[in-house]
Order: structure tokens, then C-alpha cells, then sequence
């Protein structure tokens, strides 16, 4: 089946989401979008699924032009969609989630689940899924949740399949698992759409790409394309995203995290046995694929999370047993991973904002009373001292764009003396020169002396302000390795590979992995 | 490395740690003050010394009759209390080994517990009519589960529905007026669920296409039910209560055979037609939620709307309609208070009754059997302090009606088994 | 903000709002048309209309000329009128001023009686408001009301206390009495993550059964009496008259103004107000900044039950001077109802207290003089704060712009 979106408009209010998009996908082709964060990859697609109404444009299927009023239009059209946070309800079994939408009913309004049942082996078999159809959505791991959305997919006869930022939640090996999987579904003659901001992945498996950029396409590119022609499109400039810093000058070790066990709700161990010492002035980053623990690290480093053992030391003193606030008061400060969730209050004024873990301390209360003439001049301070561009710190802080929100946050844990600052993902989200601007503040406040612990799941930014690199793999520390560590050793530590390993592997040339394969093409 | 990790965590043979969670008190804790109350405050110093207990099945048509059953008061309450102590040393037991308790535990617990109360209450007292007791339960519950029902339909799809006790006494006051009226009781039965549906357009058209809080309009519809009623109730009703509001009721039909069993077949089998519909009403909602296209769909727009539009199923209209389906729902159980029990209207007269039905369903964990199992405890609560207090006997009443509500905190607590509710309950579904 | 709390969702942009612009009309009339105290006004007056229908309906002269109303329509309109226009009058009469009283004192008593009924409201409403900033549904206002009747009352006859004294220790009482019935919702959602919601209302059933239990046990109720109701409490704890009889305003209206100051200055100018409304808006970020959420949750309750018991406590000492069954009333609700036309400001809610204790004072005057029964106060009420809650359909109704920059994302 050959798709194809010719013109496709759609817009916010005032904001143009996609504009003017074409885009073509031959039947049986893996077709990648590729696009930063918020180019419009999500909006596109979504306006392909039924979910918008596009203002402009026509989707045509086998040339002939469509409409669809909703995703059950789009579906019956011969369309999937694997969403990049599953659709999926937590507490249904996966013949019931394949079921929704399209339930096989016997003697009238019962339910056939038998039938369901039979269609998940079914598909399941085909592809080498062992996905069980009583297995309960949510005790299942991410990478067989994401199967199941494909199941759900192929179970209503999908002749094209969007992946929706599918690589996003999954470990290497899940990606290789999931490429495989796409490569047998397109020798099976379903095309897929592939929507990724990762080059990588792009160039191991997409047979055409499409790049867009604020919207719009902004170039068509093959898959024998460099990193950095690709990358080059998918930014409009050339990256080199490196920020002036001299070499670190570390000091005593002031912060040491031991055998820090973290559990979870689920009491499944997301932090295992971890082992840390930071020196004072030097950043210490955090690597590792999205959900292998490092979140749960800097929650449990900040007191967010209760760990089940270990110990945390900040300066020579136990942290245990301390709350949140009282860790801040010792001189911690945190970058939270979520800004818009954990890190400000929407609602909140900006200046209201600037002192979210400061409001009962001098000079901004003096007893149970607030000082709000304190508050606002020493806001107009740090508004200049930041360079944040707002009209009134009055405002509410949800009128800031995310680099400036950012700005407010910085500004907030780095206007106070620090004897530690832990930064998850400090710049997600950010456009460069935000990205610039927080890499500079926080490689200044490791100047100044602080122990700095940053996690980030972008190599590129561990490789621009790491000192040294920890890479975290399933809860564990895999190892600790110098900022100057080839890519391809840390990708595969990332998957788990022992540092010595890693190494040896990456000497002779067989790496493991299909995306470090990928890389290693002469490009 | 110096650690304090050995004692926590076991390393598996298959690999990685695995830790132990922590033992869970809870229930060790509660079986184990039950079981002391019962040995000691019922038992051993309950003052029953030498008293004796009886109780009486008889229902007067029985097809045959079992003779009233007569214990010594203390040595049966103190035999129970031992067995409770034993039982309660069993869960403790298994709760350090970490290990499930089934169902028939806490079932076969509290019926020990219930028998020990009552001999304890009715010693020397004369005795415990058993077959009337369960019967004027079953009564009670009667609004309790139609509400429950109407509740339960509504979270299910996402919809919180504070406003039950409105829906009921909405059922109530239509259900007289149209008795009255019409001068049949079957057709206040008929008009019944539209009152309580018509609470329902309100709680959707402010809640699903306003996206007003649930909670503020269904605590606001309650007052303007109140309002509404008792207006009406003052004026038109007290103008002319024999066109209005003069008593109609629906008459029992005793189903035969089944209505012949001892103790069960008067309780359950001669009623009216009422609860015959909730019967129907409870079964048919617990296919249907759990067995049908029906039940799969509104599952899922409680639980995660969103996973449901994208498979085009519209959220917004499916809410819609069931929350006017448990309106209905609703409706009809509040005509229990007026058609169902013979009585004319009164002023709000459903007396929070729509609470209870939200705890009950609460406590039953938003399944149907589970919510009706609540109820009926919350009905037998209710209707044992008022019998034990007519009886002379040393309970408090009014303490002992506290018991459902003290009992509903304690589950929502955390502490009579995990309390989920759907995902998505209480939030508005709005596409982008 | 408000606007959050009372409609659970921080996207105003319903769907009336966004066909709204038209032709553009000038900003300062377009500010007041669209703002949010214009939708209160126009509000209260649908609600007032609602009410007037219904009275209408209701009343037998108005039946009679609809039996003729196509020969003589004009009957009909007139009845109508009379019939409102009288109910509505006795009501303003009883809640403001009585132009047909024989004396002054007569004729100004009326507005002293409407104080009178909004104390308890306000004072409730307070809690209420307050438990909404910090994005609690404290629907417990009945239960905690009672709880603090029964402490002050209690503390009212059965201590003895020199005068003043007294008063302020059965005052103090109260606060507790609610602190403790909203701290044990408070310390419940804190620890287990009970709903609050559910909570509460069980807890107002069983302060129900409570206050029913110990007005029949004699150790608690000292009067002898075979009624369920208490002794009279002292004259030393009662709340000191303001006026002179036969005025019955008393110090509780005091209590109402520093309540009303103290939970701005908390909420406005505190630092633990500042948790308050950060856990309100925004539990995650809170407590990523080191505010402890359980904690606040807990002080909320507490502080919103002492504001609700202190509604109790001026029942109790002031206006009824006795504990009865109905000691309560239905303030807890009613609570809520002003707490969300006030839209959780302080003093919002002290406005909207006042105006529906005006209607509660005159409603009763309207229940004697015309006959029209008080309870379509509960039903203007309801009508007036189900609008409230829904901006956009008091703006569809009466075709105003949208707000500005708000409303859009």
C-alpha cells in the first residue's frame, strides 16, 4: 500500500504545528521522519491517525485521496499506530487491550475473548513475540508492552504501521530486538513509518527519510547519508555542541554515595547496589539509556526517594534519614529531570518560582511571614544576572518559553552557595542556545568548587561537560570511565557491557550491537 | 565496602538481588484486637455469666421448621474467642512468612466474630430473631446497592458520582408523586429511573461538557435535589397529599418453592417486585462489565480514555450514557423509600443513604458482588442497632450504626485489603 | 487559580469560549463583561430566576389563571409578578432592611440577623476555601462543625470559668474539637493516601451518630431532660452581645472578621501559606522543593476543621446557646456552596457568607410572612454556584467575550 500526505497544514491558534507536508511512502519501504523534539513529527502523524483534522492538505492512500473523521477511519483504511506512550489500559490482560475497539462478540453482546486470544497467539507465533494473551498489561516489560501495540496493529489488518519515537523507552538489545522486528514486518510487505530524532537508528534501518524542522520538510535525505548531513537538516546548523571549559581541578572527595539500594513501588530494584565518589569541582555524568535508574539516583541523592540501603555522605555527614528539605539546606542543589512537573509551578509567578525551596528562609521570610518586596527586588536580580527574557515577574511562569523556565530554575538552585549540584537531563527540551547558556552556568559553578553529579541521557552532552562518565545499566554502575572514552565503548557499556569488554570489543571490530555496527560505517 | 546491605538483601541464584518486601501488619494486628475483644470483652468479662442466648429461625410458613437454637452465653463466646486468638496466631503466621490468606479466611472470621457479638448482645435478652434480622438487612440494602450499582457504572466509565443520594431521593419523590397520581405503584416504579437520569443530564452536561469538577457538582446536585423536593414537598404536595402524595405500595410476590425454603426463602423470594428487578439488575451489570463489548469499553474510558479514542471509541458519548444509565439506576432504587416501602414522600428522606451506597461500592472494590456484599453488611450494621437497641441490649445503637462508616475509612485506608480505583476516575476527557 | 479548584482543570478553554470573538469591543468594558466577578453577579441573578420560576410555579393563584390563560393572559403575568415580587420582597425585607416595621430597631434588625446566619458560613466556608488553595476536597465541614459544637458546648456547661475566660477556653475548645476531625482525614490522606473526599463524608455520618449518641447519655447532656438536646451553656462562655436586645448579633461576627484576616495574611503573606498553595497547584514540584506534602495536607485539615469547628463553636455559644441534633444544620454543605462562590479567596468567601446568610435571614422571614418555604434558598443556592463553576455557560447564556490571554493556551 503507498501512502502519501501532500500539503498537510495544521495549526494551534496562532501556532503552525505542520506546514505545507509532503511526504510519500512507497508499499513495503521503512520510511523514517526524522526531527528534533517538537519539530511537528508527533502532529503529523497524529493528523495521519484521524486524531487531528488537518486545516490544509489531502492523505492519499493507492493515489486515491481520503478522509478520515476519526482513528477508527484511519484504521479501517489500513493504518497502525504505535504511540510513543502506549495506548494501552494498565490493568486489562493483552487479548482484552487487542480486543478494545474491534471486540469479537459471540450470541450477541458477550464478549469473544476466546477469539482475541486465538488472534494475539496467532500474530504472536508469526513474529516470535511470546507475548501471552493473559498476561496483564502492566507486569509486562516496556518492550513486550510496545509488541502488544503492534499486535494491536497487525490484528486489524495494518498495511502501514507509524512507529511513533518507538526506540525512546527501550534498552539497546530492546532496539534490536524491535529493528528486527520491523525488518521482518516489511518483508511481509507492511510499510512503516519510523519517527525518530535518533540518527542512528535511522541509518541502520530506514530505506528513504524525510527531515522536518519546525514544521515544515526540509530536505529528503538516504540512509548512506552522514550522522552530520543528517544532523545538519534536523538542526538547521551545523552542531558542534561544545562549550569552552578547562580541565576540571578536582579536590577532595566531598560527596560518596554507598551500595545504594532503591526499590520501587512494584519493590522491583531500579537502584542496585551503587557506588559513587564526586570530588569537589569536577561534573561527574550520569550515562545511560532512559530508565536504567538514573532518575531514581538523583531522587534518592536529594531525599525524593527513600532508598531500601546503602548510605548517601555529603561533606562527611550521613544524609540518611534526612528530608528533602533539610538535604537542600545542607547545601544541595537540584535540577530536576521533569521542569515542568517537579522543577516550577505553572501557576506560580515567576518570582514566586524563584523562591519555590527558599520561601521560608532569610531574607525571604523573616519568621512565618513572607517578605514580598525581598522577594520581587531580588527576583529583578537574578532576572538580569540570568539573562531571562520575560515582561513582568509577575507573570505567571507558564507565559516563559522551556529555555527561560530553565533560566528560572538555575537561577533558583545555583543562586545559593552549593556544596553539591545534582542536574537530571538539565537540558531537555532546550533549543541550543539554551543549551549553551545552562552547560556554561553549571561548568561555572563547578569552577567554583562544587561536586557536580549531571545525568543525561544524551551522549552529546555527557561528552561536552563530563569530567568523568558513570554509565548506568539496568540500576547498576557498569563502570567509570574518563570524559575522553570513545562513543562507541560507552554505547556498549550502556548496554551492559563490562568496561574492559567494551573496550576489547570496540579494538577488534565486533562489536555487538547493530547500532554500534551502524556507527562504525565510514561515513 | 562497608555496607549494611547483607541483611536485606538474598542473592538469588538466577542472579540480581531480590529483596524482601517488608511484612504487612495490617491484618495480624486487626484479626488479632477482634479476637481479644471478642475473648475478653464478649467472653470473659462480658458479663454473660450463667445468661443464655437463643436464637429463632422461624418465619411462620416455612415449609418446614428448625427449632430455635439456645446456647450458654459465656461459654460459647469464650470458646469462640479462643478459636478467633487461634485464628488471628495463623494469620500473623503467615503474614512473616509473607504469605496470601484466601477469601474464606475473613469470611468464616467475621461470621465467628458476628455469632460471639450476638450471643454476647442477646444474653439474657429474650432472643434473636435470625430470619427477620436478614430480612429487614436485605430491606435496607435495598437503596444501598441500587445506588452502589449506579455509582460503580459511573466510575467504571470515569465519572465520579457524588451525587447519588440526590439521584435517590429524586427517584423517591417522582416514584410518590406518580403512584399518587396515576393511583399505581407500578407506575411510580416506571417514573423512578427518569428522576434519577435527570440528576444524571445535569452531573454530564456540567461535568463532560463543562469540565466542571465532579465532586463540586455532585455535592451541589445534592442540595439542589434537597431543594427542589422539599419545595415542592412544602407547597404542591402538602396543598394536596391525596392527589400528590398519598401512600401507594408495591405488593410482595412470593416466588413459589423458592419462597418456601427456611430462613433464605422468606428473605430473599417474598418481596417485591423491586428487588426482583435488583437481582436482575446486579447480575446482568456484572456480565455485562466484565463479559461484554459493553463492559470492555466502558472499562477502558475509566482507566485510560485516551487508549480508547485512539481506537475510535468516543469517549465523551460513552460517559454520557452510562452515567445516565446509572442515573437511572439510581432513580429506581430511591423508589424503594416511598413505592417499595409504603410510605408517602417526606422531606429528605433518603437521609444519606447515596453515601453509604458510595462507600459500599468503595468497599467493593468498584466490582458489582463485591459493592452488594458491602451493602448488605452496611444493611445488617443498620438493621441489627436498631433491633439490638429495641431488644434492651447493652450496644449502643448509635454507635453501632457508626460501624459502616468507620469500617469504609479503615478500607480506603489501606487497611482492609488494596483499594483501587479506575485510573481515570474524576478527570475530564478533553481531545486535544 | 480559583478557576482550578473549581473546575479541576487548568485548560479553561471549554467549548463556549472558543467561538467567543466577535467584534472587538473596548478593553476596560471587555475586562468587566469577561471578568470573573460579572459571572458571579449574573449568576446570582439566574439563580434568583430559577427560584422565581419555581415560586411561581408552586403557587395555587398562578395554577388557577393558567387554567385561563389563553382568554386572559394578562391574569397570568400579573399573578406571576405578585407572587414573585411579594416572596422576593419579605425576602429582602427579612435579609436587609424592613421599610413596614413600626420602629427603627425593627426595621434595621433584619441586616443584624443576616450577620448573624453568615457567621457560621463564613467561618466554614473558610475551611473549605482554604482545603480548595491547597487542592483538597474537604467535604467534612458538616462533621467538623459538629465536632466543635460538641467540645465548646460541652466545655460551655460543664466547666466553670470566670467570665471572658470561659468564653475563649469553650472557643479554643471548638477549634480543637474540628482540628481534630479534620486532622484525622488530614493525618489518613497523609500516611495512607485515603481520599480525602471519601473520608469526610463517612466522618460527618459519624459525627452524626456521635453528637446523637452523647445528647442521650445524661453524664454528657446534664439537662435532665428527656429531649436530646444539653444543658444551657453558662453565661460566662456564651458570645457576647454587640447590641442591645432585641438584636441578637454577637461577638461571633468578631470571630468571622479575624478569621477572615487571618486566612489571607495565612494563605497571601505566610510562608506555610506559600506550601499551601504549592502543594495546591503543584504537589510534584512542591515536593521537590523540600515541602513536605504529607505535612501540609495534614496542617490544612487541621486548620480547615479548626475553621469549621469554630463555625461550631459559634452556634453553639452564640445563636443556639444549647447542643441539639440539628446543632449542625446543613452548614457543612452550605459551606462549600460559599466557599466556591467565593472562589476560595478569603475574602470572597466572606461576601459570598454574607449573602447567603442574608438569604437564610430572609428566607425565613419569606417562609412566615408569604409562605413560601425556605428551602428554594437551597435551590437558588445550588443553581447560583453550579453556574459559578461553569464560566463559559454564564458567558454563553449571556453572549459576554471570552477573557483575554487567559483563557487561551
Amino acid at each position: 500500500m503507498k501512502l502519501e500526505l501532500r500539503g498537510i497544514t495544521k495549526r494551534f491558534g496562532s501556532f503552525t504545528a505542520n506546514d505545507s507536508i509532503d511526504l510519500v511512502v512507497e508499499p513495503g519501504e521503512i520510511h523514517a521522519l526524522l526531527g528534533e523534539n517538537g519539530a511537528g513529527k508527533s502532529t503529523l502523524m497524529n493528523t495521519l491517525y484521524g486524531l487531528y483534522a488537518p486545516e490544509e492538505g489531502e492523505i492519499l492512500i493507492d493515489d486515491r485521496p481520503v478522509a478520515f473523521s476519526g482513528p477508527g477511519d484511519a484504521v479501517s483504511a489500513g493504518i497502525g499506530m504505535v504511540h510513543q506512550h502506549f495506548m494501552l489500559v494498565p490493568v486489562f490482560t493483552v487479548a482484552e487491550s487487542v480486543a478494545l475497539g474491534y471486540e469479537p462478540t459471540k450470541s450477541g453482546a458477550l464478549l469473544d475473548l476466546g477469539e482475541a486470544r486465538r488472534k494475539v497467539t496467532e500474530i504472536s507465533a508469526r513474529f516470535g513475540f511470546h507475548i501471552d494473551p493473559d498476561a496483564v498489561i502492566e507486569d509486562l516489560p516496556v518492550g513486550a508492552q510496545q509488541r502488544v501495540e503492534i499486535i494491536k496493529a497487525l490484528s486489524r489488518d495494518a498495511k502501514i504501521l507509524i512507529l511513533d519515537e518507538p526506540t525512546a523507552v527501550l534498552t539497546p538489545q530492546e532496539t534490536d530486538e524491535l529493528i528486527e522486528i520491523m525488518r521482518q514486518l516489511k518483508a511481509g510487505g507492511t510499510s512503516i513509518v519510523f519517527i525518530t530524532h535518533k540518527l542512528r537508528e535511522v541509518r541502520a534501518i530506514a530505506d528513504g527519510i524525510t527531515v522536518i524542522r519546525r514544521g515544515k520538510v526540509v530536505g529528503e535525505a538516504s540512509p548512506e547519508s552522514s550522522e552530520s548531513e543528517l544532523a545538519g537538516l534536523m538542526v538547521g546548523r551545523d552542531v558542534h555542541l561544545t562549550t569552552d571549559k578547562t580541565d576540571a581541578d578536582p579536590g577532595e572527595a566531598t560527596f560518596s554515595v554507598r551500595g545504594l539500594t532503591v526499590v520501587d513501588k512494584s519493590e522491583s530494584v531500579v537502584v542496585s547496589d551503587v557506588s559513587l565518589d564526586v570530588r569537589r569541582g569536577e561534573i561527574l555524568a550520569i550515562a545511560g539509556v532512559d530508565g536504567n535508574g538514573q532518575s531514581e539516583l538523583a531522587e534518592a541523592i536529594v531525599g525524593l526517594v527513600e532508598p531500601r540501603s546503602g548510605t548517601i555522605s555529603l561533606d562527611g555527614d550521613d544524609l540518611a534519614g534526612l528530608s528533602v528539605k533539610e538535604r537542600l539546606r545542607k547545601g544541595i542543589g537540584f535540577v530536576p529531570e521533569d521542569r515542568s512537573t517537579d522543577g516550577v509551578i505553572a501557576s506560580f509567578t515567576i518570582s514566586e518560582n524563584m523562591i519555590l525551596d527558599l520561601y521560608d528562609q532569610p531574607p525571604y521570610a523573616k519568621g512565618l511571614s513572607l517578605q514580598p518586596a525581598v522577594v520581587r527586588s531580588e527576583a529583578e536580580e537574578k532576572v538580569s544576572e540570568f539573562d531571562i527574557r520575560l515582561t513582568s515577574i509577575d507573570d505567571p511562569i507558564s507565559t516563559l518559553s522551556g529555555g527561560n523556565q530553565q533560566k528560572v530554575v538555575l537561577s533558583r538552585e545555583l543562586g545559593r552557595p552549593l556544596r553539591l549540584l545534582v542536574a537530571s537531563q538539565p537540558t531537555r527540551g532546550l533549543d541550543v542556545g539554551s543549551i549553551e547558556f545552562v552547560h556554561k552556568r553549571i561548568i561555572a559553578e563547578r569552577d567554583s568548587g562544587t561536586p557536580c553529579v549531571i545525568v543525561s541521557t544524551e551522549l552529546d552532552e555527557v561528552f561536552n561537560i563530563a569530567d568523568r562518565i558513570a554509565v548506568m545499566y539496568r540500576g547498576r554502575i557498569v563502570g567509570v570511565v574518563p570524559a575522553d572514552t570513545p562513543r562507541d565503548v560507552l554505547g556498549l557499556m550502556m548496554a551492559g557491557v563490562p568496561e574492559d569488554e567494551a573496550l576489547a570489543r570496540v579494538e577488534d571490530g565486533s562489536a555487538a550491537t547493530e547500532i554500534s555496527a551502524a556507527e562504525e560505517d565510514p561515513a | 565496602m562497608s555496607t549494611s546491605t547483607e541483611t536485606h538483601i538474598l542473592t538469588t541464584p538466577g542472579g540480581g538481588p531480590t529483596l524482601r518486601s517488608p511484612i504487612d501488619w495490617k491484618f495480624p494486628i486487626v484479626y488479632g484486637v477482634l479476637a481479644l475483644v471478642t475473648l475478653l470483652l464478649f467472653g470473659l468479662f462480658g458479663g454473660t455469666g450463667g445468661k443464655s442466648t437463643t436464637f429463632s429461625f422461624a418465619a411462620g410458613t416455612d415449609l418446614f421448621g428448625i427449632p430455635p437454637l439456645t446456647v450458654s452465653a459465656m461459654a460459647t463466646t469464650v470458646a469462640v474467642g479462643i478459636v478467633l486468638v487461634a485464628m488471628a496466631a495463623v494469620a500473623t503466621w503467615l503474614a512473616v512468612k509473607r504469605e496470601k490468606i484466601g477469601i474464606w479466611f475473613p469470611i468464616l472470621f467475621g461470621v465467628l466474630f458476628l455469632f460471639a457479638f450476638l450471643t454476647w448482645a442477646g444474653a439474657g435478652n429474650g432472643h434473636i430473631p435470625l430470619t427477620p434480622l436478614l430480612a429487614g438487612a436485605l430491606a435496607l440494602s435495598v437503596p444501598l446497592i441500587f445506588g452502589a450499582m449506579c455509582g460503580l457504572v459511573g466510575e467504571r466509565s470515569g465519572v465520579i458520582n457524588i451525587a447519588i443520594e440526590g439521584q435517590l431521593l429524586a427517584g423517591a419523590f417522582l416514584a410518590a408523586v406518580v403512584a399518587s397520581a396515576v393511583k399505581n405503584p407500578y407506575a411510580g416504579l416506571i417514573a423512578a429511573p427518569f428522576a434519577g437520569a435527570l440528576v444524571a443530564v445535569v452531573l454530564s452536561f456540567f461535568a463532560i461538557r463543562y469540565w466542571v469538577d465532579q465532586i463540586i457538582i455532585g455535592v451541589v446536585l445534592n442540595v439542589l435535589v434537597v431543594g427542589v423536593t422539599s419545595f415542592l414537598f412544602s407547597t404542591v404536595l402538602t396543598q394536596n397529599p391525596e392527589l400528590w402524595n398519598a401512600r401507594q405500595a408495591l405488593p410482595v410476590i412470593p416466588i413459589p418453592l423458592l419462597g418456601d425454603i427456611p430462613v433464605l426463602g422468606p428473605v430473599l423470594f417474598r418481596q417485591s417486585i423491586l428487588v426482583y428487578i435488583m437481582y436482575v439488575v446486579v447480575a446482568v451489570l456484572y456480565v455485562a462489565l466484565f463479559h461484554s463489548k459493553w463492559g470492555l469499553r466502558t472499562r477502558a474510558i475509566g482507566e485510560h480514555p485516551k487508549a480508547a479514542d485512539t481506537v475510535g471509541i468516543p469517549v465523551n458519548r460513552n460517559r454520557v450514557i452510562n452515567v445516565l444509565i446509572a442515573g437511572a439506576i439510581a432513580g429506581l432504587g430511591g423508589a424503594f423509600f416511598t413505592v417499595g416501602s409504603g410510605l408517602a414522600f417526606g422531606k429528605e428522606m433518603s437521609a444519606g443513604q447515596g453515601f453509604i451506597a458510595l462507600a459500599a461500592m468503595i468497599l467493593g472494590k468498584w466490582n458489582p458482588l463485591g459493592a452488594v456484599f458491602a451493602a448488605l453488611l452496611f444493611g445488617f450494621a443498620r438493621n441489627l442497632g436498631n433491633t439490638l437497641s429495641t431488644m434492651g441490649t447493652p450496644v449502643p445503637g448509635d454507635l453501632l450504626l457508626m460501624l459502616p462508616y468507620i469500617v469504609t475509612i479503615f478500607a480506603v485506608a489501606g487497611f482492609v485489603g488494596r483499594v483501587r480505583a479506575p485510573a481515570a476516575n474524576g478527570k475530564a476527557y478533553a481531545k486535544q | 487559580m480559583t478557576e482550578k479548584t473549581a473546575t479541576g482543570q487548568p485548560v479553561p478553554a471549554a467549548p463556549e469560549d472558543a467561538a467567543a470573538p466577535e467584534a472587538p469591543r473596548p478593553t476596560v468594558l471587555r475586562d468587566i463583561l469577561s471578568g470573573s466577578w460579572m459571572v458571579s453577579v449574573l449568576s446570582i441573578f439566574v439563580g434568583l430566576l430559577v427560584g422565581a420560576v419555581l415560586v411561581a410555579a408552586a403557587d395555587t393563584s398562578v395554577q388557577a389563571t393558567l387554567g385561563y390563560f389563553f382568554s386572559r393572559p394578562a391574569d397570568f403575568f400579573v399573578s406571576v409578578w405578585r407572587t414573585v415580587s411579594e416572596a422576593y420582597l419579605a425576602l429582602f425585607r427579612g435579609a436587609v432592611f424592613d421599610w413596614e416595621a413600626q420602629s427603627f430597631v425593627r426595621a434595621v434588625r433584619p441586616f443584624t440577623e443576616s450577620l448573624v446566619a453568615s457567621v457560621p458560613l463564613i467561618l466554614a466556608g473558610l475551611g473549605i476555601a482554604l482545603g480548595f488553595r491547597s487542592g483538597l476536597f474537604n467535604i467534612g465541614g458538616q462533621g467538623q462543625v459538629i465536632l466543635g459544637a460538641i467540645f465548646a458546648g460541652f466545655i460551655g456547661y460543664w466547666l466553670t470559668l470566670p467570665l471572658g475566660l470561659h468564653m475563649l477556653v469553650a472557643i479554643a475548645a471548638g477549634i480543637v474539637g474540628g482540628a481534630i476531625w479534620g486532622g484525622i482525614a488530614g493525618a489518613l490522606k497523609a500516611r495512607t493516601g485515603a481520599n480525602e473526599v471519601i473520608v469526610t463524608i463517612m466522618l460527618n455520618s459519624i459525627a452524626g451518630y456521635l453528637i446523637a449518641y452523647l445528647l442521650k447519655q445524661e453524664w454528657f447532656r446534664q439537662s435532665g431532660s428527656a429531649n436530646p438536646q444539653s444543658r444551657a451553656v453558662d453565661e460566662s462562655a456564651a458570645l457576647f452581645p454587640l447590641l442591645p436586645d432585641p438584636f441578637r448579633l454577637n461577638a461571633g461576627f468578631l470571630v468571622a472578621v479575624v478569621a477572615t484576616v487571618f486566612v489571607w495574611w495565612l494563605l497571601e503573606r505566610s510562608t506555610l501559606g506559600f506550601e499551601f498553595r504549592a502543594v495546591g497547584e503543584n504537589p510534584d514540584a512542591a515536593r521537590t522543593a523540600g515541602i513536605s506534602v504529607g505535612r501540609v495536607t495534614f496542617v490544612v485539615m487541621m486548620i480547615a476543621g479548626a475553621l469549621a469547628g469554630l463555625a461550631g463553636a459559634a452556634q453553639v455559644l452564640g445563636t443556639e446557646q444549647k447542643l441539639t441534633m440539628g446543632i449542625g444544620g446543613s452548614l457543612g454543605f452550605d459551606a462549600i456552596t460559599v466557599a466556591l462562590l467565593g472562589r476560595s479567596r478569603p475574602v470572597g468567601t466572606f461576601l459570598a457568607g454574607l449573602l447567603f446568610g442574608a438569604f437564610k435571614a430572609g428566607g425565613y422571614t419569606m417562609q412566615a410572612q408569604t409562605g413560601t418555604p425556605i428551602d428554594i434558598i437551597l435551590v437558588v443556592q445550588s443553581v447560583i454556584v453550579l453556574l459559578i463553576a461553569a464560566p463559559p455557560l454564564v458567558r454563553g447564556i449571556f453572549r459576554l467575550p471570552a477573557p483575554v490571554g487567559k483563557g487561551a493556551r
